[in-house]
């Protein structure tokens, strides 16, 4: 059986309901698809209030912006699949969908946009692979969306801005972190977040790496180190710390698969997380009919994977006829706009020149 | 590993219907809805499987459905993601060693 579709929407997280909610408000026929069983990707455990300017809904915290999102969407009569797996699209427009695990669904849609999101990477040094080591962010759904701490003393590694929001996320719901460690000679955080981790009274330890964690069914404790300038452990500096949690804040990698398994055509990217499909300022790939936004393009912020959203969304409508000239232009301009504002100062600009770099490449 | 019962920004831990779930013969009560994971953690649980070879611990890691290594045998069926499964009343949950076997109605 084949269903049609006009929009096919792959993740409904902040990147792919931004991007179903702005086709929608063309008229397009939308249909928005997630494997969870809940809508809005990790946006529901970002529990801080975002930055950027009030344009980007600054000051609002995430999980507030997930609420939002849903009801807009669910007033705007988005047709949504939860529970809904894709595993596939053929002749670049057929979804190959698996519903609640049991049986196989095909759309076939005009337009697909890919929101995937991304995944954590992982850190390896001998006790990884102990329970009790895990990926900050899955630290941080334990503690804000299942409401389970997932241990008592923590070590973080990465000071990052997820290494540094979980760090203080793990002390609102009751945790103590021992310890923040970055292997750089630097913090990497947005100084705000650092502060109030800093304040609370957290170490943080630069030019640090953790050794070795040891336990037996469980993370007992670990060991960090001091590195030095060529990145190799100083013997002697090692420092045992009393933890039962190591949290790993080492920055994600955009879920490439079903773009690449489509056909979409690669580029690296290094400070974006690595491979990600080649794309256009209208976030079209190299195959006309798929789209992508969010951390699929690279990562970034929650902030950007919305912005990016809506401009693939207003894209995908107008290639399809439903958005007037004059209203696409100024869509455009005006999302365009809102991203640079978003890809500024001084950690912004490296993300925007990054950015710039794939567009430019696209181009020829 | 325990319950956050209270939140600075979040709030009070809503009540919640409990349902009885069965881990490794055990019986424990669980919040509806919620992710098998986050009831065998807030009852303490260590690991989740051991490896097939040399019997290592693991349990979860990337918490959102994608790495794979919190799969445990829910109701007979082996490899199941435990972080992004719900329980649900009744459930068998059983620590998983290697790649677990099948034991189902259907798949004896």
């Amino acid at each position: 059986m084949m269903l049609e579709r006009e929009i096919v929407v792959v993740g409904a997280g902040p990147a792919g309901l931004s991007a179903a909610l702005e086709a929608a408000r063309t008229g397009a026929r939308v249909l928005l698809v997630d494997e969870n069983s809940k809508p809005g990707g990790q946006l529901f455990k970002q529990i801080h209030k975002f930055f950027g300017s009030k344009d980007h809904q600054a000051g609002v915290r995430g999980i507030d912006i997930g609420t939002q999102l849903l009801k807009d969407a669910e007033d705007l009569d988005i047709e949504v699949w939860l529970d809904a797996e894709v595993c596939g699209i053929f002749n670049q427009s057929d979804v190959w969908i698996v519903r609640n695990r049991e049986h196989t669904v095909n759309v076939r849609a005009k337009r697909i946009i890919l929101a995937t999101g991304a995944v954590e990477n992982a850190v390896n040094f001998p006790g990884w692979t102990l329970p009790g080591v895990m990926g900050a962010g899955a630290a941080q759904t334990m503690i804000n969306l299942h409401r389970v701490l997932p241990g008592e003393r923590f070590l973080m590694i990465g000071s990052g801005n997820v290494g540094v929001i979980v760090s203080y996320q793990l002390l609102q719901a009751g945790g103590d972190v021992k310890a923040v460690v970055e292997a750089a000679p630097r913090l990497g955080g947005y100084g705000v977040h650092t502060a109030k981790v800093r304040r609370a009274g957290v170490p943080f330890y630069t030019s640090h790496t953790v050794l070795e964690a040891r336990g037996t069914d469980h993370v007992e404790s670990a060991t960090i180190v001091q590195l030095d300038e060529s990145w190799k452990p100083i013997a002697g500096t090692e420092k045992d710390l009393d933890v039962d949690t190591i949290c790993i804040a080492a920055g994600l990698t955009p879920l490439v698969e079903l773009a690449f398994a489509a056909g979409c055509a690669p580029v690296y990217s290094p400070l974006l997380g690595g491979m990600v499909p080649l794309h256009d300022r209208s976030m079209r790939t190299s195959i006309p009919s798929i789209y992508i936004a969010g951390d699929i393009s690279g990562v970034e912020e929650a902030s950007t994977a919305m912005e990016e959203g809506r401009m693939a969304g207003l894209c995908a409508a107008h290639s399809l006829g439903y958005v007037d000239e004059d209203t696409y232009t100024y869509g455009f301009a005006a999302a365009e706009g809102r991203m640079l504002a978003l890809r500024s100062g001084m950690f912004g600009q490296k993300r925007r020149d990054a950015k710039a770099a794939i567009i430019a490449y696209n181009e020829g | 590993m325990r319950r956050i019962v209270e939140h600075p920004v979040l709030g009070a831990l809503p009540e919640s219907e409990m349902v009885r779930i069965i881990v490794d013969g055990e019986e424990l009560w669980a919040r509806k809805g919620e992710m098998i994971a986050a009831a065998l953690m807030a009852s303490g649980k260590q690991y989740f499987r051991k490896t097939i070879k040399v019997h290592e611990p693991r349990g979860i890691y990337c918490g959102i459905g994608r790495c794979t290594d919190c799969v445990m045998t829910v109701n007979g069926i082996p490899n199941v993601r435990t972080c992004i499964t719900a329980v649900e009343e009744g459930m068998v949950i059983q620590t998983q060693m290697g790649y677990g076997a099948w034991n189902t109605q259907e798949g004896q």
